[in-house]
């Protein structure tokens, strides 16, 4: 038998096939589900279909992450009702208003795992590829389907080897990585299929740095994005989770639908926008457009090292005046360490404001709503019109380095005129 | 086309179907909720529903009275969303092209044509694969397995 894709294989054991390649379409039982606000609209289906109890309470996570604290009193009331209902369910593994991200509590708090199988409600959830998971996102009916029944059908995707060749030049980081995979797939050259990151860049690529490839991969269409385990992910896990991993790798005879190369050396800050993901370029293209916002948060770019960059960037400077710098961290560990740290100091000593762990202002609920006509500069992972509120606002992506670079100036910015 | 302009993430709290479809396609045809009707087909190209897992774009879209989406491709999760809820996402290699806004068309999946009453124009639609049928047929994924488990037998009661 030929070798096989670690989609094949994680998919495959979930759903008792070891033999499923693939274009096969199985019924696959999840190592561990997912769902945040959208639990709310997975109860009411769940409910419908009448099924009694969740198949598995120990199986699933909850968190409120997209409108904390309540924005309003209708997400006041849906908050509500999901806390009761984890509690009458016996979900046990719930994160409260404030705790953080989705994305980055499965894998901060570690309960995604390799080699599992994790489905998520929201679109974002391939993030978890990051520790050599099959991760995918689904919609809440269809996790109201889960909860009833612990299965899911699902097509097993093809997978495109993506090669990452030496080290990024200093002043780029691994979302202008991520921006340039999405600029040369376009935002469905990678539909239905798995990117696989392997290549000798591996290695230095810490876990926050592979959540950025794995997350941003959603803009490309990917179905799921995956980093095979290695002794960074084996080190994520030491001394936090016991027992044995399922590290589970492509083999190296597997059959891949095509393969990319990219020598990272090569990879400028970029900048993408407006309104398409796809539209990335050199940050010298657009260098000197006025921004209004600069907002550095989010599931792609909230963590640790993305604000320790913004801090470094804002030490001994301030924020343009009439520009408006927000930052939301990941977590509330993210948050926790960069006080520690002294990052949230030197953000706020610029001018910035500091607002709660979650998603903010990323989809416009709240937090730094933009206004028609106005334009902000963001290291989350979408730009579509709308998205931050006005339809008539842009939305431009970028590392969190030359977001604060831009909220310096005023303008979009290069971010090595602030290094060292 | 984008979830986010099939529905502005800002519309998202209130998850009454009725204020859904009031907002829905805003962000790509602001008068598109006043004016679409009950039966209507929206025709798209490529990757339609890309971006958020929101479901709300369905339940918008099949509030207002759409009765189908045919593209030439659909974002993977969008397409999930569409028939879980009984909203036929068709795909068909041309029909963007073929039709034009305001042409009465017939959808037939078993002969796999979309077309205008006059013939005048026609478009081949792909086959729905058959466990997907099954949930359309059945109005979408909750009474697919409501009857599912009750046949079974396999409701675990509170």
């Amino acid at each position: 038998m030929a070798g096989r894709t670690a989609a094949e294989k994680i998919i495959g054991r979930a759903a008792g096939n070891q033999e499923a390649v693939a274009g096969d379409i199985v019924e696959a039982e999840p190592d561990l589900v997912m769902s945040h606000e959208s639990t709310f609209l997975v109860n009411k289906s769940f409910r419908e279909i009448g099924a009694g109890r969740p198949w598995d309470p120990e199986k699933i996570v909850v968190v409120l992450d997209h409108r904390t604290p309540a924005n309003t009193l209708q997400t006041a009331s849906v908050h509500a009702r999901i806390r009761e209902l984890v509690r009458e369910y016996g979900i046990k593994r719930f994160y409260d208003a404030g705790e953080g991200i989705c994305h980055q509590l499965l894998v901060e708090e570690r309960l995604a795992k390799p080699g599992q199988l994790v489905l998520g409600a929201d679109s974002h959830t391939p993030t978890a590829g990051a520790i050599g998971a099959f991760a995918t996102g689904v919609g809440a009916t269809e996790m109201a389907g889960i909860w009833a029944t612990g299965k899911i059908w699902l097509k097993i995707p093809e997978t495109v080897k993506v090669v990452l060749g030496n080290c990024l030049p200093l002043g780029s980081y691994p979302k202008d990585l991520a921006l340039e995979i999405v600029r040369l797939l376009g935002p469905s050259g990678a539909e239905y299929k798995c990117l696989e990151m392997v290549g000798d860049a591996l290695p230095g690529l810490l876990i926050s740095s592979r959540m950025v490839l794995c997350n941003m991969s959603v803009e490309a269409g990917a179905k799921a994005a995956i980093v095979a385990p290695d002794t960074v992910t084996a080190q994520w896990y030491s001394g936090v989770v016991e027992g044995r991993l399922d590290m589970v790798r492509s083999d190296s005879d597997c059959a891949y639908e095509s393969e990319m190369s990219i020598d990272l050396l090569k990879v400028p800050p970029m900048v993408s926008g407006p309104h398409r993901v796809e539209l990335a370029r050199p940050v010298g293209e657009l260098e000197g457009k006025h921004i209004d916002q600069a907002f550095i948060g989010t599931c792609a770019n909230g963590r640790l090292d993305d604000l320790a960059a913004a801090a470094g960037v804002l030490k001994n400077r301030k924020v343009f005046p009439g520009c408006r710098l927000i930052v939301a961290p990941a977590s509330r560990k993210v948050m926790e360490e960069a006080i520690d740290r002294g990052f949230f100091q030197t953000i706020l000593a610029a001018g910035g404001t500091m607002v709660p762990p979650g998603c903010g202002p990323c989809l416009g609920a709240h937090e730094g709503v933009l206004g028609p006509g106005e334009t902000c500069i963001s290291s989350s992972n979408r730009n579509f019109p709308g998205r931050m509120g006005s339809d008539e606002a842009e939305i431009y992506l970028a590392s969190p380095a030359t977001v604060a670079a831009s909220a310096v100036e005023g303008a979009i910015a290069d971010p090595r005129r602030y290094l060292g | 086309m984008n979830t986010d302009l099939i529905i502005p993430g800002r519309y998202l709290e209130n998850y009454d179907p009725a204020h859904l479809a009031s907002h829905a396609m805003e962000g790509a045809r602001k008068e598109f909720a006043g004016q679409v009707r009950k039966g209507d087909i929206v025709v798209a190209g490529n990757n339609f529903g890309c971006g958020s897992s929101r479901e709300q774009a369905v339940i918008a879209l099949k509030a207002a009275g759409v009765s189908a989406v045919v593209a030439k491709s659909f974002a993977r999760i969008f397409y999930r969303n569409a028939i879980n809820l009984g909203l036929p996402a068709i795909v068909s290699k041309d029909a963007h092209v073929v039709f034009s806004d305001g042409d009465m068309v017939l959808l037939d999946s078993s002969l796999g044509l979309m077309r205008t009453e006059d013939d005048a124009k026609k478009s081949s639609i792909d086959r729905v694969p058959s466990h997907v049928e099954h949930i359309l047929a059945a109005g979408g994924l909750v009474p697919f397995l409501k009857s599912k488990l009750r046949s079974e037998g396999t409701n675990r009661d509170v």
